[in-house]
């Protein structure tokens, strides 16, 4: 079983330091969320687990199948099981759905085996069909241009499309219910929710507990200042959207940094 | 796109004296027969004009004091025979293994095919020569019609000399279902001189592909010059796609002119991916009311290849249509330029013209100029314009490779992606492919 370990992890964007020691270890099969105000560095843990350029990892380590990935190119992270679900996907104008995603399975396929001819289209062409009847998405969307022009609600559907493609074994959801009608938060969590299994670890991050009402998590942690300050069972999050934030900014303001 | 504003930077200093050097054609190079006079006048032009040179406006970012003008030669009939054959991929039928006809303009020679269903509708498609004596008088009519020789060097050259070229005629009211298709293959040290003669007659419709193509062969001396007239007559459509893949020795020169009367429709798609140096001048005249004209480009350079193409929009009459979308990537030290003008003539009212030039600098040494421009002598027109030069934008790679895609190969999705509005104008499958590839290979170099 594959498990991502996060060892007191420092990231600093234009020499500001934003996480600032952070630890936790998701397995495959468990479900985490990790809840915490806007700005307190969330999405910047998501982008540094990816392997995003700008994000400058100073200390710590990122173990998964036994490599410390941040040693890893964002595609060699993908390929070896890690997927994160963007806050803000980008659009590829010109390249369609069902072109991008043939593209990231043969890179796939290629990597494991370099004479590899690709997927079938028959067998990519049912795959996707398969995949997008399951998030409720009309045929038409796969000629689309990936992200060009898609409502807030089709972009999270495409990530989760993308992630039923790819089958990753942790998947990291930054703010997927951002943006999201109740409908479209159905449909995205019952997707999620398909996908989920004993192959498959997730994170979730969010600011709102909505979300967690339909992705039921087993750990739950709070974040702020650019680590992890709290952790339980569902029912942190549940005294969250009782409490709001404030009794956590005051236990855990003035704590001296570093 | 990270689009930024364009900068032009005009270098006239690294202008030295060294004049370019001049052709060794002679008046014994031109052809008698039916056209005599019509080549009489292009040759009178030809002397008359002097070697372009960066003091001419038009000529100003492209160089040619390294043409070497004097070596280039005709060649003889059946120079083809010794020459490398014609590239198998060209040949291939555009779509479901069906052209209405093919024309292969070799040096020295030509094969020509038509569907007889067509040659008995009227339809006149072959080879500029059998045209001269076979419809001397329908070619009298259609030469000169809209490019005058006048017009500059390589314009007097080209009709005076022009060894080989395509006529094609399509018959009022005749829709021409298949596609034609030519191909003019310019292999050796040579200097190609085509002419292309397109009359599609009132209510006719038609879509025809040129290909201008020749294999790489550095340290071989080649050149071409080019003629395109083209006549869209009251209520015809005309589809036309002009690609080509020249070697990346061949000198490329071509004045083009398509004039579209009354209600007419064209569809102008050009692609170039080959040449060492390429000097364009396309022009779309809407000379008749209603008449629309859309006008899409694709380039591709790398290595030290130079294209400049010059692109003109006329609108002479009220209510008329043009849409330009130039789109270009450029790797390696190579360089493009692109200058675009909409002209509105006085009184043509209500006219809609647009033009947009798109780049995509792929690495630090390549260069593209974009110079839109706009020449408004009527009051209600709407026309716009857009120039950009970007670089490969750093978020949408991430995410690419946030899916597993490697560097090289997101690279290579994005600038298909920015390539792929104008290839969905192509409509053959096959050839779009072909260029696919071609721009693939470019990027793996
Ligand atoms: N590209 C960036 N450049 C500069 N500062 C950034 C950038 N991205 C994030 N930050 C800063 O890092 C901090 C954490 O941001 P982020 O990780 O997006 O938080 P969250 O996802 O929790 O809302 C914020 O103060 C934000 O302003
Ligand atoms: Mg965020």
């Amino acid at each position: 079983m594959s498990e991502l370990v996060i060892k007191n992890l420092h990231v600093s964007i234009e020499n500001k330091e934003i996480l600032k020691g952070l630890d936790l270890t998701i397995k495959q099969g468990e479900v985490h969320a990790i809840m915490g105000p806007n700005g307190t560095g969330k999405s910047t843990l998501a982008y540094t687990l990816m392997g995003h350029p700008n994000y400058t990892v100073t200390e710590g380590e990122v173990w998964f199948k036994g490599q410390n990935i941040l040693e890893l190119e964002a595609d060699e992270r993908s390929r070896a099981g890690i997927f994160l679900a963007f806050q803000y996907p980008v659009a590829i104008p010109g390249v369609t759905v069902a072109n991008f995603l043939r593209s990231a399975i043969n890179a796939r396929r290629r990597a494991d085996n370099p004479e590899d001819k690709g997927i079938a289209i028959p067998e990519f062409r049912k795959m996707l069909k398969d995949k997008m009847s399951m998030l409720k998405m009309d045929s038409a969307f796969a000629g689309r241009y990936l992200n060009d022009g898609f409502s807030g609600g089709e972009k999270k559907r495409a990530e989760i499309l993308q992630m039923a493609a790819l089958k990753p074994e942790i998947a990291i959801l930054d703010e997927t219910d951002s943006g999201l009608d109740i409908d479209a938060l159905r449909i995205v969590s019952e997707g999620v929710n398909a996908l989920s299994g004993p192959d498959l670890g997730v994170l979730v991050i969010t600011h709102y507990q909505r979300l967690l009402n339909y992705i039921k998590p087993q750990f739950v942690h709070i974040m702020m200042g650019g680590r992890i300050v709290e952790s339980g069972g569902p029912e942190l999050a549940l005294h969250l959207e009782e409490h709001g934030y404030d009794w956590v900014r005051e236990k855990y303001d003035g704590v001296p940094e570093g | 796109m990270e689009e930024k504003p364009k900068v032009i930077v005009s270098s006239r200093s690294r202008r030295a004296d060294a004049a370019s050097k001049e052709f060794a054609f002679s008046q014994s190079d031109v052809r008698a027969g039916t056209l005599t006079e019509y080549r009489q006048r292009a040759w009178q032009a030809y002397t008359r004009a002097a070697m372009p040179s960066a003091s001419d406006e038009a000529w100003r970012r492209t160089d040619l004091r390294h043409l070497p003008a004097n070596v280039f030669t005709l060649p003889k009939a059946g120079a083809f025979e010794d020459l490398p054959p014609v590239r198998e991929d060209l040949l291939r039928p555009l779509a479901d293994g069906q052209h209405g006809g093919q024309i292969i303009l070799l040096p020295g020679g030509s094969t020509v095919e038509l569907d007889e269903k067509l040659a008995a509708q009227g339809v006149i498609f072959t080879d500029l020569k059998t045209a001269e004596e076979k419809h001397p008088d329908l070619v009298a009519k259609m030469i000169g019609r809209t490019v005058n020789p006048e017009e500059g060097k390589f314009a007097a050259l080209a009709g005076s000399l022009a060894q080989h070229g395509v006529v094609l005629y399509v018959p009022k009211n005749v829709q021409v279902e298949e596609p034609l298709h030519s191909i003019l293959w310019g292999p050796g040290s040579f200097a190609h001189i085509s002419h292309l003669i397109v009359l599609v007659d009132e209510g006719a419709s038609v879509t025809y592909v040129h290909e201008a193509a020749s294999p790489d062969e550095p340290g071989t001396d080649t050149m071409h010059a080019g003629l395109v007239e083209i006549q869209v007559l009251q209520g015809a459509s005309l589809k036309f796609v002009e690609l080509q893949s020249w070697g990346k020795h061949v000198w490329n020169f071509s004045h083009e002119r398509i004039r579209v009367e009354r209600d007419g429709q064209l569809d102008w798609i050009f692609g170039a991916i080959g040449s060492r140096l390429t000097k364009n001048f396309s022009e779309l005249d809407l000379a008749g009311q209603g008449a629309q004209g859309r006008m899409s480009g694709f380039y591709f350079t790398d290595g030290s290849q130079h294209l400049d193409h010059d692109t003109q929009q006329n609108h002479l009459a009220p209510n008329t249509t043009s849409d330009l979308l130039f789109k270009g990537a450029l790797k390696g030290k190579s360089r493009s330029v692109w200058q675009g003008m909409i002209y509105v003539a006085p009184g043509a009212q209500k006219t809609d013209g647009y033009q947009a030039n798109r780049n995509l600098v792929l690495s630090d040494q390549s260069r593209a100029d974009s110079i839109p421009g706009l020449e408004i002598l009527a009051d209600d027109v709407r026309c716009t314009h857009g120039a950009t030069v970007g670089k490969l934008e750093q978020e949408p790679l991430f995410y690419l490779k946030s899916r597993g895609i490697p560097q090289a190969e997101a690279e290579k999705l994005v600038v298909e992606g920015f390539f792929d509005p104008i290839f969905q104008r192509i409509p053959f499958e096959g050839v779009r492919e072909r260029f696919q590839e071609y721009i693939a290979a470019k990027m793996s170099e």
